[in-house]
């Protein structure tokens, strides 16, 4: 058996195949704004892709894409050969999106928010749920707030406690977005490794929408750079540490200008 | 002509919704606790409001009636008035004003809140439909607590009506003569009317406060717009319900 083609299951050591991403000539317009303009992309399956790029390009809108939130205006997506607009997909694939401000059960403890997938889909006794969720916290360093309510923490811990959450539905695709804003520059670094590691031991695939150029450039296989609802080039992180585009080269290594600010570039 | 097809729009939505809850009955036992608790939420947030406004209402009916009756000599027929109009309408009625104003807009804030917040897509995207958790233990536990709160709405609306007509001066009336014009008018029937109407009006206002929640759109200030529609379209249904309900019923 190919390993590199299955995903093992981080708890339960249990084997399927690893999944890929498609999408075809994906065009998203919200009323008259066009938010996706014609996007064609591949993730491989077990990979690692970090989409970049700046805020309100249009990237929480293509990850919403792919778990079958957004239904494209024109365009296909597919997961794992799946529709991925049709909802019969999330049965088949098992995805878990990790939302940019988290998302968590304001009414549930952490420990609930973590535990409802499992007791929802019945995936395990309740002492099975109990390792499965404290393992998970651990993981993330949140074994201290299992009882807490969400709204008693910090931004950067709801954020961890969302990645814990999609940790214990045992993906095959993980998809994060902007995982490490909000965290402090130990907890980001513990992420990307969480990131590689999935990919590494258990072939999850990994969608990552990030601004942490450190995190693209040390664990991305490709990295893709979104402008404008436009995907501009999707290259090996080596390509990016020196491009040769302007615009993407400003973006990725932006010169702070005293002299020649460009506010006041805009302002003219 | 955008308004209208706003107005079908949402009615559409809700039938769906309806439809898809529906669809989940048979987890209905897995998700007892939950049951419970709306159960609880719908019961405790409601029960001492419609105590203390049925027994008001009760007395009030008393009142008025002891007022018209005593000219004509026939205030013992306070008992039958006060019985009959507590348990074919105002019964019901009040359960479901104070439902949809203590209940429905809980419901409503709590929705709308896991929309904007995007807890509803955490749900999709988990694969966990919004409609089995959420709406389907309110809409059973609504189901199993209108009888029960309209009943005693109507016991302690005639209890207030006996206690005035027997403690105001100028009705005087014996609350043995109360109760007995009030058993001899007042039918099973009408009683199971007022249950009907009830049920109706509850599983109406739960169902549309669901819809409206969890069809918020954009940020946090819609929560607030949210909870108002939700208590001004239940108010209007309910009074447009009864009236067909009532002429269906007759
Ligand atoms: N549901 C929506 N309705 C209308 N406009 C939206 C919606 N979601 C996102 N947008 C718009 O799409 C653009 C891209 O948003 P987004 O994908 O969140 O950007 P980012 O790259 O920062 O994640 C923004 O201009 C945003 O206002
Ligand atoms: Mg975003």
């Amino acid at each position: 058996m190919e390993t590199c083609h299955q995903t093992r299951n981080p708890f339960s050591d249990a084997e399927s195949p690893a999944v890929g991403v498609t999408l075809e000539h994906v065009s998203k317009n919200f009323g008259s704004l066009m938010v996706l303009k014609d996007i064609s992309l591949t993730v491989e399956p077990g990979e690692i892709f970090v989409l970049m790029g700046p805020s309100g390009s249009g990237k929480s809108v293509l990850l919403k894409h792919i778990v079958g939130l957004e239904l494209p205006t024109s365009g296909k997506v597919t997961v794992a050969g799946h529709d991925a607009s049709d909802p019969a997909t999330r049965g088949k694939v098992r995805m878990a999106l990790v939302f940019q401000a988290g998302a968590l059960f304001n009414s549930l403890s952490v420990y609930d928010n973590l535990a409802l997938y499992l007791r929802e889909h019945r995936i395990a006794t309740e002492a099975g749920i109990r390792e499965k969720v404290m393992r998970a916290l651990q993981i993330l360093s949140l074994e201290n707030t299992a009882r807490k309510s969400p709204s008693d923490l910090s931004g950067g811990m709801r954020k961890r406690v969302a990645i814990a959450r999609a940790l214990v539905q045992e993906p095959q695709l993980m998809l994060y977005d902007e995982p490490t804003s909000e965290l402090d520059p130990v907890m980001s670094a513990t992420i990307s490794e969480i990131i590689a590691t999935l990919k590494d031991e258990y072939r999850v695939t990994s969608f990552v929408v990030s601004h942490d150029r450190s995190l693209a450039l040390s664990i991305a296989n490709r990295v893709g750079i979104l402008m404008g609802g436009r995907l501009l080039t999707v290259a090996p992180p080596a390509e990016l540490r020196d491009p040769q585009d302007p615009v993407i080269a400003d973006f990725l290594n932006p010169h702070i200008d005293v002299k020649n600010p460009r506010f006041k570039q805009l302002e003219s | 002509m955008k308004q209208l097809i706003a107005i079908l729009e949402g009615i559409g939505g809700t039938l769906r919704l309806l439809v898809r809850a529906v669809a989940f009955a048979p987890t209905l036992p897995r998700q007892l606790p939950r049951f419970m608790e709306q159960c609880y939420q719908i019961g405790y947030t409601t029960l001492p409001i419609v105590s203390i406004l049925s027994f008001f209402i009760g007395g009030v009916l008393a009142l008025q009636a002891g007022y018209s009756m005593e000219s004509f000599g026939a205030k013992e027929f306070i008992g039958s008035l006060v019985g009959l109009s507590m348990a074919r309408e105002l019964g019901p009625m009040m359960v479901a004003i104070l439902l949809a104003g203590r209940v429905g807009s809980a419901i409503a804030a709590e929705l709308a809140s896991m929309k904007v917040y995007q807890e509803v897509d955490a749900l999709v995207t988990m694969n966990i439909p919004p409609e089995r958790i959420l709406v389907l233990p309110r809409l059973a536990a609504v189901i199993v607590m209108m009888p029960v709160l309209t009943i005693i709405a109507n016991l302690v609306g005639w209890f207030g009506g006996a206690i005035v007509a027997h403690s105001v001066d100028f009705i005087a009336l014996e609350p043995e003569k109360y109760f007995e014009t009030l058993r001899r008018f007042t039918k099973f029937e009408d009683v199971a009317n007022g249950l009907i109407k009830a049920e109706v009006f509850g599983f109406v206002v739960v169902l549309i406060c669901c819809s409206i929640g969890l069809n918020t759109r954009g940020g946090p200030r819609e929560i607030g717009a949210a909870v108002t529609k939700a208590v001004v379209v239940s108010l209007i249904l309910i009074l447009v319900l009864d009236y067909f309900l009532t002429q269906s019923l007759l």
